[in-house]
C-alpha cells in the first residue's frame, strides 16, 4: 500500500515535469509578451531591455530550467501585466474557483448518484424515463450555452438571481469566501448548475448502468434469495459494487470541473483562475498561463492518486493480504 | 408419507414476447414434504430452475407466473407482492445458487454477509450473530472458523465458497432449501463432499430440499423422490430407487441409459436422438413425441396425464389402460 503509494507519487511527479515542458514550450509560439508590453512607440532598445528583464534571450531548456526552480518554491514570477508575484494573483482568486468548483462538484455528485439510483431502481416507471430523457439535454448541450440559458430565464426573466459576480465576499485573511453572505449564496448557484450540469448527468448514467448491471448480479440474486430488505439489497449490496467504476469517472470529472471552469467563469465574469487565465492569453502573460496550467495539472494528478487509493478502500480484492491461507 | 411442506399444482411460468406466451413450465404440479429431498432432473432449458425461481418468487421479469398455485406450508405464496413474500425468503425458503464464486458480494467479508442475514432472521445483538456466524461455519466445515470469518470471499476456493453459501442458506434455519445446481461449478472432486454436507446437515435440522441438477449421480445419491422434467413438464415423478431402477417414461428410460456405469454388462450409451424443442416450436401433443421411439397415435393429439404406474406417475399414453391394447410396437 505505501509502496504502491510511493510509486504512484513518483509517476505523478514525471507527470508534472512533463505537462510544464510542454505548456512552457507552446508559450513561444502564443505571442510576443513584450509586443503587449511597451505599446506602439518602442525602440529596439526597449525591447532588449526588456527581453533581458524577462530573461527571454536567454536559451529554451535555460529558460525552463529557472521556472522550475521557481515553481518549486511556490514561486511563478512576477505577472507582466499586472507587475505582482503571479503566486499572489493566484492565491487571490483560487477561493473562488475552488469554491464553485466544490459546489458544483457536490450538486453533480449528490444528484448524479441519487437520480442514477432511482433511475435503476424504477427502470420501467414514467418517472425515471423522462429523467432519462432529460439528462440527454445534459449530456449535449455546451457549457456556455446551458449557463447563458439560465442567466436567460432566472436572471433577465424572473430576476431571482444575479448573472455575474461573487456577490458580496467575507475575507478570512488568507481565503475570501462567499458563503457567508446571502448575495454570495444566491451568486453561485447559477454558475455551480451550469458547471456542474453535465457531470451530473455523466455521474447520473454511469451509476445507472453500472447498478443495473450489478443488480443482475448472482450475488444480489442471493441476497434476496436470503430475504434481506429492499433497502440492504440496494443501498448496501448493490451501491457498493456500483462505487468502484463511479469514483473512477468522478474523480476525473472533479479535475475537468476544475479546468472547465473557464468557460463557466468567463459566462459569469466569476473572478476567479480561469477568468484570470483566459485574461492572461490574451495579453500573452506566460508567468500566469505557466503557473495556471501548473496548478491545474497539480489537482488532476493529486485527484487521481485519491481514487487510486479509494479503490483500496472499496474493494478488498485489490488490497495484498498476508493472511490468506 | 409426513406433513406436506411444499404443493405445485399446475404452475405455469410464462414469457410475454413480441410473438406471443411463451411457456416455460407448463403446469407442473409435484409435493414435498417435511425434510425430505426431491430431486429434479432435465436437460437445460426444461424448466427446472424457473420452478425453483417461481417458488422463492425471484422470476426475473418479464417472467412471471402465469398461473397455478404455490402453497406453502398451508399458505399460498405465488400471489404474494415482493414485500410479502420477503420475510419467508431466507427464513421459511433458502436457494443456493450454480456458481458459488459469483453468489458472494466480493465486497464484504463473509462474516458480514452472515451477520446480516441472520439479524435479518433472528434477533440477535451483533455479538450473539457473530458467535451464530462461526458455529455455521464450523458447521459447514470451514476449518478455522474464528479466523475466517474476517476473510473476504476472494480468500475462498471453489469449494469453500459453496460451503459459506450453505451457511448463509442456512443461517435463517428455513424448512426447505431450494439447491439450483449446488455442485455444477465445482470440481468433480469436492461436489460429492458438497452435496453429502448439504443432505446431513438438511437432515439433522429436519430441512427439505428441492435439489434442481441434471447430474443423474448426485440425485441418486441424495432424493427421496426425484422428478423428471422435459420442456417445461413433468414425464415421470417417483421414488428415486423405482426411477432410476425402472423407469417408466420413454425419455427417463433414455435418460438412465444415458448413464455410464462400472459395473454391469457392457453396453452402449444410449443417446436420445435429437434436441428438446424450443418454446416457441414446442409440438402438439406429447412435447416429446418427436424424438420417442414409442410414439403412437394419441401422443400427436393430447399430451398425457400424470398416470400412476406403480409408485411412480407417467405423463405417457402407453401406460393408460385405454390405449394398452391398441399400442404399437
Amino acid at each position: 500500500m505505501l509502496a504502491f503509494a510511493i510509486r504512484r507519487m513518483f509517476q505523478s511527479i514525471i507527470v508534472l515535469l512533463v505537462v510544464g515542458l510542454v505548456a512552457f514550450s507552446m508559450f513561444n509560439f502564443v505571442g510576443d509578451p513584450v509586443d503587449s508590453m511597451l505599446g506602439q512607440e518602442r525602440t529596439d532598445a526597449d525591447v532588449e531591455r526588456v527581453r533581458i528583464q524577462l530573461g527571454l534571450d536567454q536559451p529554451f531548456p535555460v529558460q525552463y530550467y529557472k521556472f522550475l526552480q521557481g515553481a518549486v518554491k511556490g514561486n511563478f514570477g512576477i505577472s507582466y501585466r499586472q507587475g505582482r508575484p503571479v503566486s499572489q494573483i493566484i492565491a487571490e482568486r483560487l477561493p473562488a474557483t475552488l469554491e464553485l468548483a466544490f459546489v458544483s462538484a457536490v450538486l453533480a455528485i449528490i444528484f448524479g448518484v441519487a437520480l442514477g439510483i432511482f433511475t435503476a431502481i424504477r427502470r420501467n416507471g414514467w418517472a425515471a424515463n423522462t429523467i432519462m430523457s432529460l439528462s440527454l439535454i445534459g449530456v449535449s448541450l455546451p457549457t456556455f450555452l446551458i449557463g447563458i440559458l439560465l442567466i436567460y430565464i432566472f436572471a433577465v426573466e424572473l430576476g431571482w438571481l444575479s448573472s455575474f459576480g461573487r456577490g458580496d465576499v467575507v475575507d478570512l485573511g488568507w481565503w475570501r469566501t462567499g458563503f457567508l453572505t446571502k448575495s454570495g449564496l444566491l451568486a453561485i448557484i447559477l454558475p455551480a448548475i451550469t458547471l456542474g450540469l453535465y457531470q451530473m448527468t455523466l455521474i447520473m448514467r454511469i451509476v445507472r448502468a453500472e447498478m443495473l448491471e450489478v443488480l443482475r448480479t448472482d450475488y444480489i440474486k442471493f441476497a434476496r434469495a436470503r430475504g434481506l430488505s429492499k433497502r440492504a439489497v440496494n443501498f448496501g449490496h448493490a451501491l457498493k459494487n456500483t462505487m468502484v467504476p463511479v469514483i473512477t469517472v468522478t474523480g476525473m470529472q472533479i479535475g475537468s470541473i476544475i479546468a472547465f471552469a473557464i468557460i463557466t467563469e468567463t459566462v459569469f465574469q466569476w473572478p476567479g483562475v480561469g477568468l484570470l487565465f483566459i485574461n492572461a492569453i490574451r495579453f500573452v502573460d506566460i508567468p500566469i498561463m505557466a503557473a495556471y496550467l501548473m496548478l491545474i495539472s497539480v489537482m488532476f494528478v493529486s485527484i487521481n492518486l485519491i481514487v487510486d487509493l479509494l479503490y483500496f478502500a472499496i474493494d478488498p480484492r485489490l488490497r495484498l493480504d498476508k493472511t490468506k491461507g | 408419507m409426513s406433513e406436506i411442506l411444499l404443493k405445485i399444482k399446475d404452475l405455469i411460468v410464462e414469457f410475454p414476447t413480441r410473438r406471443g406466451l411463451l411457456r416455460a413450465v407448463d403446469k407442473v404440479s409435484f409435493e414435498i414434504s417435511k425434510g425430505e429431498v426431491l430431486g429434479i432432473v432435465g436437460e437445460s432449458g426444461a424448466g427446472k430452475s424457473l420452478t425453483g425461481a417461481a417458488i422463492i418468487g425471484l422470476l426475473e421479469p418479464p417472467g412471471r407466473i402465469g398461473g397455478g398455485e404455490i402453497i406453502f406450508d398451508g399458505q399460498r405464496i405465488d400471489n404474494l407482492s415482493d414485500e410479502q413474500m420477503r420475510p419467508l425468503r431466507g427464513k421459511r425458503i433458502a436457494m443456493i445458487f450454480q456458481d458459488p464464486l459469483t453468489s458472494l458480494n466480493p465486497l464484504y467479508r463473509i462474516g458480514e454477509q452472515l451477520v446480516e442475514t441472520i439479524q435479518t432472521h433472528l434477533s440477535m445483538d451483533n455479538k450473539q450473530a457473530r458467535i451464530r456466524a462461526i458455529e455455521l461455519l464450523d458447521e459447514v466445515g470451514i476449518p478455522a472458523p474464528e479466523t475466517r470469518i474476517d476473510a473476504y470471499p476472494h480468500q475462498f476456493s471453489g469449494g469453500m465458497r459453496q460451503r459459506v453459501v450453505i451457511a448463509l442458506a442456512l443461517a435463517g434455519e428455513p424448512d426447505l432449501i431450494i439447491a439450483d445446481e449446488p455442485t455444477t461449478a465445482l470440481d468433480v472432486s469436492v461436489q460429492a463432499q458438497i452435496i453429502s454436507l448439504l443432505k446431513n446437515l438438511c437432515k439433522e435440522r429436519g430441512t427439505a430440499i428441492m435439489l434442481i441438477t441434471h447430474d443423474m449421480g448426485v440425485i441418486a445419491e441424495t432424493a427421496d423422490r426425484m422428478a423428471v422434467m422435459y420442456s417445461g413438464q413433468i414425464a415421470e415423478i417417483g421414488k428415486t430407487y423405482d426411477l432410476i431402477r425402472n423407469p417408466k417414461h420413454p425419455y427417463s428410460v433414455g435418460l438412465m441409459g444415458s448413464i455410464p456405469a462400472i459395473k454391469g454388462d457392457v453396453k452402449r450409451l444410449v443417446q436420445i436422438p435429437g434436441s428438446m424443442p424450443r418454446l416457441n416450436n414446442i409440438p402438439k401433443g406429447c412435447s416429446f413425441n418427436p424424438r420417442c421411439e414409442k410414439v403412437f397415435e394419441p401422443c400427436y393429439i393430447k399430451r398425457s396425464p400424470l398416470i400412476d404406474v406403480g409408485n411412480s406417475s407417467v405423463a405417457c399414453w402407453l401406460y393408460d389402460e385405454e390405449y394398452k391394447g391398441a399400442k404399437k410396437k
